[in-house]
């Protein structure tokens, strides 16, 4: 299998305000949210990154997608580092986030174009991939209806297709399903294993159980930060249920406290 | 009851006391801004006031009556006196407004002047001066005010015929007067709200709807994202500067036609190359308004928040504007021309006063241009930092 992300010792930690200490209902100033992370993700797979709110997965994701930059560590995608070359990393990716929004004013049809603009894609290709993937969303008959007129799962499909308007080899999907309604969740999970069967990437964050059981081919928990387990599926389950194993492995980090 | 009430008044009070920049613009800022803007319109006024008053007036005296000759030499230490018949072509020379200079013609015997009899005409005391010129202009309020106050039987500058006329500044030189005190305060204001519009909703309104973070990771450089930004912004904003400068050029007129001037008669007479500096100017104004207005939207957590921070910088930039109504005339010292946003109303001073000069234009557009690209590389680096774009 060839190898197409590597990360090495990523850590990131934050600067906490008071308000974000009052939160946390923590005293110290400083929250390692992710500490000294060390995994690869293989060309044709979906890599699940499994753990609790809070965990660190967004802020891994984060960092993998360039948005910010780790304190130490780094991550080579499909040959290139996230530190020193973000900007050759961002056109191989596709990163999708709940947080990531799209401007209401425009139409599907126009951020189609924009964002392939900027992405530099070629305009016979965007023609022709504007149609596959507004054909396959049902986005087609909605292509000139403003973003703000299109209900919330239309939208959700609108970003999903904007993200990857240039054909990333490696797709960054946060939490995939997390506020989709069931149909929507649906086609989102059968596209993703769509393009798990055309050999491009995912590496996806989630604490649903039953989605990396249906999709991951490899999964690596992660708790306070860091990396517990990290392997083949049925490797990290051993012969339990995914859920059952994340909470034996949860206890053992944090010694029986829930 | 009264605990419910007093529970609310705990709660505003520590929503507003907890946000140290609602603080800071609510109850520092007031009294800091007052102190600035009194301080610096009392600077205004001195200079005003004292402008010209070192400046040397050469007052012309025909028939100097003896009871006045005292009083005129020690009315103010500036005056060169001489005493000499006044023609038509000496007044005529009064309409150079670089010409500090007053004529003074008293009538015949003045010392001697009793109550005329009915029907026939009072002696008059003409002061011929230029209003433009503030030396000119001072020396006749000065004479004006002494010889209102004097016991004698005459007038004081009662035209004799409709074409006499007292004050020799040129119709257009009033009216370049005018246009250099009012304008530059106009464009500015105008030039400013078309920013304010659309900057914190381009930039702080991105961060609120987390669009920016869409645009983020595409990959395009941060510092094309901040070019972008900035000239779109300061394009929209100059269409909207333009629409509001012809709405005020049609409307000047009619506004103030009920003062009593005649403003048909101070139309602009401006040249083209007037017109092509004043575009210049127009364009690195919005530049850098635009730059320092998205640097600040940049740093806000929302659109509010954007309009708060802008809000103090905006109150500056108006009282910049309101700085040519204390001055004749734009600044001859070229370092005025380096300093951001006073050096466009300099200039536009200068273009309306029919005193443009190129070096002052060709400054401020070169220093507001690389003002533009110190903004753009600040903004590139606010667009790389997670704590300013990710900050909640």
């Amino acid at each position: 299998m060839e190898e197409i992300l590597k990360v090495e010792g990523l850590s990131k930690t934050f600067t906490l305000s008071r308000k974000q200490q009052k939160i946390e209902h923590t005293n110290t100033k400083r929250k390692v949210a992710v500490d000294n992370l060390t995994f690869e993700a293989y060309r044709g797979e979906i890599f699940g990154l499994l753990g609790p709110n809070g965990a660190g997965k967004t802020t891994t994701l984060r960092m993998l997608s360039t948005l910010i930059r780790p304190d130490s560590g780094d991550a080579i995608l499909d040959g290139c580092s996230v530190v020193n070359q973000p900007e050759a990393v961002r056109g191989k990716i596709g990163f999708l986030t709940s947080e990531l929004k799209l401007e209401d004013f425009f139409t599907p049809n126009y951020l189609f174009d924009f964002f392939s603009r900027l992405h530099g894609v070629p305009d016979e290709v965007k023609e022709t991939r504007k149609k596959e993937m507004f054909g396959r969303f049902g986005i087609d008959q909605f292509a000139e209806v403003k973003v703000a007129n299109l209900s919330t799962g239309m939208k959700q499909k609108l970003s999903l297709v904007i993200s990857l308007v240039h054909d990333p080899e490696v797709i960054i999907f946060d939490e995939p399903t997390n506020g989709l309604d069931v149909l929507t969740a649906r086609t989102v999970t059968d596209y993703l294993q769509e393009l798990r069967a055309a050999g491009k990437t995912i590496i996806l964050s989630t604490h649903i159980f039953s989605l990396v059981e249906r999709l991951c081919d490899r999964v690596g928990v992660i708790i306070d930060g860091r990396l517990v387990a990290c392997g083949q599926l049925a490797d990290v389950c051993g012969g339990l249920s995914i859920e059952d194993r994340f909470f034996e492995m949860y206890k053992e980090v944090k010694g029986g406290e829930e | 009851m009264k605990n419910n009430t007093l529970t609310i008044i705990k709660k505003e009070f520590a929503r507003f006391f907890g946000d140290r920049q609602l603080l800071f613009t609510t109850v520092i800022m007031p009294g800091l801004l007052i102190y600035l803007v009194y301080s610096l319109m009392g600077v205004g006024i001195q200079k005003m006031i004292t402008e010209g008053q070192n400046e040397t007036v050469a007052l012309t005296v025909e028939n100097m009556p003896q009871s006045m000759a005292p009083i005129l030499a020690t009315l103010d230490s500036s005056l060169v006196m001489v005493e000499q018949p006044i023609s038509d072509d000496d007044i005529a020379k009064l309409e150079d407004k670089d010409i500090n200079a007053v004529m003074l013609r008293f009538p015949k015997d003045f010392d001697q002047l009793t109550i005329p009899d009915l029907g026939q005409p009072v002696p008059n005391v003409e002061i011929y001066y230029n209003s433009t010129n503030n030396a000119s202009s001072r020396v006749y309020y000065a004479l004006n005010a002494l010889l209102s106050n004097y016991n004698r039987p005459f007038t004081v500058n009662v035209p004799q015929s409709e074409e006499q006329r007292f004050d020799q500044a040129s119709e257009e030189n009033i009216g370049a007067m005018i246009w250099s005190k009012l304008l530059p305060m106009l464009i500015i204001m105008m030039l400013f709200s078309g920013v304010m519009a659309i900057a914190p909703s381009a930039i702080a309104g991105e961060k609120e709807r987390g669009t920016i973070a869409t645009l983020l990771v595409t990959p395009m450089r941060r510092n094309e994202l901040a070019l972008g930004k900035i000239i779109s912004l300061s394009g929209i904003a100059l269409l909207s500067g333009i629409s509001s400068f012809i709405g005020i050029a049609l409307s000047l007129p009619k506004m103030v036609s009920g003062e009593g001037i005649d403003y048909s008669s101070l139309g602009f007479h401006y040249t083209t190359a007037d017109y092509f500096a004043l575009f210049l100017v127009i364009f690195a104004s919005v530049l850098i308004m635009a730059s320092a207005v998205s640097i600040l939207s940049a740093l806000a957590k929302d659109v509010k928040n954007a309009g708060t921070m802008v809000t103090p910088f905006m109150l500056v930039v108006m009282l910049a504007g309101l700085l040519p109504m204390f001055q004749n005339g734009a600044s001859t010292s070229l370092l005025v021309y380096l300093i951001p946003f006073y050096n466009s109303i300099e200039v536009m001073v200068g273009v309306f006063a029919h005193e443009m000069q190129w070096m002052p234009v060709i400054v401020t557009v070169g220093s507001n241009v690389v003002y533009t690209g110190i903004a753009v590389w600040v903004l590139t680096r606010m667009f790389n930092s997670e704590k300013v774009m990710f900050a909640r």
